[in-house]
């Protein structure tokens, strides 16, 4: 399984890495939303999950969502917003826009294998 | 059945080096339970013949094992996610089909804060086949304290992360200040009881399903059998009955069968028992 973790704080990429590198992932990262979708236009295939964070420079991860569900040879992919962002209107805009799971910060690495879990995500599966 | 101060202080030491987490004072019952699963499956009467064990031995696997029961803290929505599909593919279904009053009856026999109580509660909800249904849950703990907290249905933003889909959050819950509160709608079907397993049930009424997942972990051989035979009494003979993952009837209580429902399995009281049943 391959993940792309968006955010542009390096110290999230780097916890959200880990957990999801000792499930078992292949991890890219990018620090915006633009350059998440360069990332996955040069990946061979789209990966399976795409962890988003909201507020970033350049291209925040609403603006990324809407722009990766416009493309149907994306829609494959599985977006987790994961951010510190915890208003309930936000939560229901980023479902409209077409994320499929929602983690708020801050979470602990069982939250994030229990949200991968609900979505079939969770490559080394049952027990968590 | 208190963990002794020695025993304390070194589990004390052992959570602080590995996770930097203080167990205080006055957390001496938090450590007790959940040392107990870990010191009867390694096969010790009691906490604190476990710890002087470990103490003894400090085998690197047992250690982290004892710091992993003291750290993974909150309940989780829908945990371990199986039974819960199971309720809703199988459980429900097929007891829509048998029950002519239109009426299920579910107890949630140890509801800790309530996560697995509103759990069922929203399961049912999400079951086509029980649209338009009534569905009880009665929820009982032995622990006022959680049994207050549960009735409130209010969770910080750390325990809705667990385990809750964002669909079902924003669908049945509502946000009060810095926490979450789920939907009285939800709230009004669950009905608190405090509740000692280990004596004879109150007047309760008879359920359709039970739950009492990781409970009889915590109960020696002749309290769990009391137990089983208990549900017995309160469940009606096609109830089905949810187990913990590490938890079985066999050699407990024999009227008991094992039944896979999807990815889980349930209990059901074996046909030639149902009879018996009081």
């Amino acid at each position: 399984m391959r993940a792309v973790i968006v955010d542009d704080s390096r110290a999230m990429r780097r916890i959200v890495g880990r957990i999801l590198g000792d499930a078992g992932y292949e991890i890219s990262e990018a620090g915006d939303g633009l350059e998440a979708l360069a990332v996955l236009e040069g990946l061979e295939s789209p990966p399976e999950l795409a962890c988003v964070d909201w507020n970033m420079p350049v291209m925040d991860g609403l603006t990324f969502i809407t722009e990766v569900r416009k493309r149907p040879e994306w829609r494959s992919i599985t977006l987790m917003m994961v951010t510190t962002e915890s208003e309930q209107d936000r939560i229901v805009r980023a479902l409209a826009a077409g994320a499929h799971e929602y983690l708020i910060k801050p979470f602990t690495g069982e939250a994030m294998l229990e949200k991968l879990d609900l979505l079939g995500l969770l490559p080394t599966s049952t027990g968590v | 059945m208190t963990i002794g101060t020695q025993a304390f202080a070194f589990v004390r030491e052992l959570v602080r080096a590995e996770s930097a987490i203080v167990l205080e004072t006055g957390k001496e019952y938090l450590v007790e339970s959940r040392l107990v699963p870990l010191a009867r499956a390694a096969g010790h009467p009691d906490v604190d013949a476990y710890v002087a064990d470990l103490s003894k031995r400090r085998t690197p696997a047992a250690l982290k094992q004892v710091v992993e029961a003291l750290t993974t803290n909150e309940t989780s929505w829908f945990r371990d996610s199986d039974p819960f599909t199971a309720l809703r593919q199988s459980v429900f279904p097929a007891l829509a089909k048998t029950r002519s009053n239109r009426t299920i009856r579910i107890w949630a026999g140890a509801c800790s804060s309530g996560q697995e109580p509103y759990s069922i509660v929203m399961t049912a909800l999400d079951t086509p086949e029980l649209a338009g249904w009534r569905v009880e849950v009665v929820a009982t703990d032995l622990s006022d304290e959680m049994l207050d907290r549960a009735r409130k249905g209010e969770y910080s933003q750390l325990e809705v992360n667990r385990g809750l889909p964002a669909t079902t959050m924003v669908r049945h819950f509502e946000r009060s200040g810095l926490s979450w509160r789920i939907n009285q709608s939800i709230r009004d079907r669950v009905e608190f009881r405090h509740l000692n397993l280990t004596r004879p049930l109150p007047p309760m009424g008879r359920f359709d399903v039970v739950f009492l997942r990781n409970v009889l972990i915590y109960f020696d051989l002749p309290t769990k059998r009391d137990v089983l035979k208990r549900v017995r009494q309160v469940m009606a003979p096609d109830g089905h009955l949810f187990l913990g993952a590490a938890e079985m009837t066999m050699g407990v209580d024999d009227a008991w069968e094992r039944v896979p429902a999807g990815r889980s399995s349930v209990y059901r009281i074996r046909e030639e028992q149902r009879t018996c049943v009081p």
